[in-house]
């Protein structure tokens, strides 16, 4: 079994390095994450608060968009395009698993986005703080927010690699990749603020608002990063990171549901397969 | 004798209403080479597929090493080579090997022999994308090579390849029945399959038509030699009125006899020889025999 996950982990790694998947997302990420600390530089001076902290607070705003995008793109064609390609009929023709598969799949492109994420911004990071200086609560910051965006990077290729599984072809698994980014990273915020201020004060921006928050994997990253960053300027729906109405590890566990869930529905749809 | 590798009886398989195999049984020895014939939608890949467990019949049997299809032991036994497939372009063709081999827990060291018996060792540190068709299809070719399968699965595998190319793949195929592989291939063309394979089974429209050597199929078609005869000016009626047949045109007269009858045919035809021209005899070819059992008459064809 570990020598069968073992052998799709290699081969989905090294074609996603061999792809440039991960130099084109270490260096978007690593350019982002430089240039928000750059900025981040000129208002920690008026703020007199610490770089490290006020970037990551800007990062992981950022990160909502960029992170899933990156994930999405590297995973949505990968069952799919072999479908099409007539390799997953090789693969399923040997006596490999389809969990072992999708599971191979899954660790590799999760381990190349978090390897991009290390990179980029450890290096940003690191950068940061040697040149602008930085305490124990930037370190801390910036370290949740590197562990947190891998997460969040692994809950997505879970997402896209469930997609490529439904979807069945290269065609239709696009299309679905780039409608989830724009209902999860977009037109959700957007619906909820709607609803927010439709309701006004009441039962729903109390009692229901919050947990449709963290339902949603990217604002429950970025919330949990914003509510343990004192200094952070918010608005919109990050107001209610001083709010909650839970402690803000329970964001994780909305992360932890969904990669789960997304497992479980991608593995039980490539049994269903005929390649 | 021994036991068949493949053994598949009165298999039946549908699509919603579609029957696309309907009451199919075939065998397949070691060391033998079948070639599963049929025009496009006949059914072929979809055999393939219910063999390798993919697609579930809906009446039959299935065994392969006396095993059902998807099972480990099944599925260790066969190797199978699709009819369209595109390894990813930025591999090499040992990489490619190397993670087929990984996942049938073949040895990594048998890799550089299963890349020489194709002829890529030269190419092997080259990616895909740089190989040419013929190229490819021979490392699809190693890959269902990997392992030393008991039963090779080969799904038009000479399709869109030059002659040489085909006749490279062909020894290959040979080699590896020597070796012990029963080998199941299909075609579009008995001329191609002639003297490469030891059997041959024709599938229409989900239905096996015909299964045997290419002899027995041929006695068993019993077509008849046909015979064309061209009449001297304003003979043709004449001709016409002793012999039948068919009229071509003004002068020309086709005329069909058993194999048998043939010579009886001919001395009878010189008796008119002063109404002759010309005659032409044609027995009938493979092309013949194949639309014989697949069921596509001549006028059809023509058209
Ligand atoms: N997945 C499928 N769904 C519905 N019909 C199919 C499917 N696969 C094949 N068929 C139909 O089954 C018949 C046999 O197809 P196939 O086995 O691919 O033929 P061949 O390989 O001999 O060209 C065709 O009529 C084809 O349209
Ligand atoms: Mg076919």
């Amino acid at each position: 079994m570990t020598t069968r996950i073992g052998t799709i982990f290699e081969q989905e790694f090294r074609q996603a390095r061999r792809n440039l998947w991960v130099v084109l997302a270490t260096g978007v990420l690593g350019l982002f994450a430089v240039a928000l600390a750059l900025f981040g530089a000129g208002q920690g001076a008026a703020l007199k608060a610490d770089v490290l902290t006020l970037t990551a607070a800007s990062l992981a705003t950022l990160s909502v968009y960029l992170i899933p995008l990156i994930a999405l793109l590297m995973s949505y064609d990968s069952l799919a395009g072999e479908i099409e390609r007539g390799t997953l009929a090789l693969t399923f023709a040997t006596p490999v698993r389809r969990w072992e598969v999708f599971v191979g799949k899954f660790l590799a492109q999760a381990a190349a986005v978090g390897l991009a994420i290390a990179l980029a911004f450890g290096g940003a990071g690191l950068l940061a703080a040697v040149w602008l200086g930085t305490g124990a609560e930037g370190i801390a910051a910036w370290l949740r927010l590197m562990v947190t965006a891998a997460v969040l990077g692994a809950v997505f290729v879970g997402v896209g690699l469930m997609l490529s599984a439904l979807a069945g072809r290269t065609a239709r698994a696009a299309a679905a990749a780039v409608g989830t980014w724009l209902l999860l990273v977009v037109l959700y915020d957007v619906a909820l603020l709607g609803a927010l201020m439709a309701s006004g004060e009441g039962t729903f921006a109390s009692h229901v608002f919050p947990w449709l928050v963290i339902a949603n994997p990217a604002d429950a990253f970025r919330l949990y990063n914003l509510a343990l960053i004192e200094t952070a300027p918010i608005a919109g729906i990050d107001g209610l990171a001083r709010t909650l109405p839970f402690p803000p590890v329970a964001a994780l566990a909305g992360l932890g549901l969904w990669l789960g869930a997304c497992l479980m529905l991608g593995v039980i749809r490539t049994k269903r397969i005929v390649p | 004798m021994t036991d068949p590798i493949l053994d598949i009886r009165n298999l039946c398989l549908s699509f919603g209403r579609l029957r696309a195999l309907e009451d199919v049984s075939l065998s397949v020895r070691p060391g033998e080479r079948l070639a599963l014939l049929g025009h496009n939608g006949a059914g072929k890949s979809t055999l393939f597929k219910a063999v390798l467990g993919f697609l579930q019949p809906s009446a039959g049997r299935i065994a392969v090493t006396g095993h059902a299809p998807g099972t480990d032991a099944a599925r260790i036994a066969v190797n199978y080579l699709p009819e369209v497939v595109s390894f990813p372009r930025n591999l090499t063709g040992r990489e490619v090997l190397v993670f087929f081999s990984g996942l049938r827990g073949a040895p990594r060291a048998a890799v550089a022999d299963l890349l020489a018996r194709v002829g890529l060792t030269e190419a092997s540190d080259r990616t895909v994308g740089t190989y040419s068709k013929g190229m490819r299809q021979r490392l699809g070719l190693a890959q269902a090579l990997i392992g030393a399968p008991r039963l090779l699965l080969l799904d038009e595998p000479t399709s869109g390849l030059d002659p040489v190319s085909r006749q490279e793949f062909y020894e290959i195929i040979a080699d590896a029945a020597a070796r012990g592989s029963a080998v199941l291939l299909s075609s579009h063309s008995l001329e191609e399959v002639q003297d490469r394979t030891d059997r041959v089974a024709i599938l229409a429209q989900g239905k096996l038509r015909a299964d045997g050597t290419l002899a027995e199929l041929a006695a068993g078609a019993a077509l008849p030699t046909r015979i064309r005869v061209t009449a001297k000016p304003g003979a043709a009626d004449e001709l016409h009125a002793a012999f039948g047949g068919r009229r071509v045109n003004g002068c020309r007269l086709e005329l069909e006899c058993p194999q048998d009858a043939k010579l009886a045919m001919l001395a009878q035809l010189g008796r008119h020889e002063h109404a002759l021209s010309d005659i032409d005899l044609a027995a009938p070819g493979l092309n013949d025999i194949y639309r014989h059992y697949s069921g596509r008459n001549e006028t059809e064809d023509r058209t």
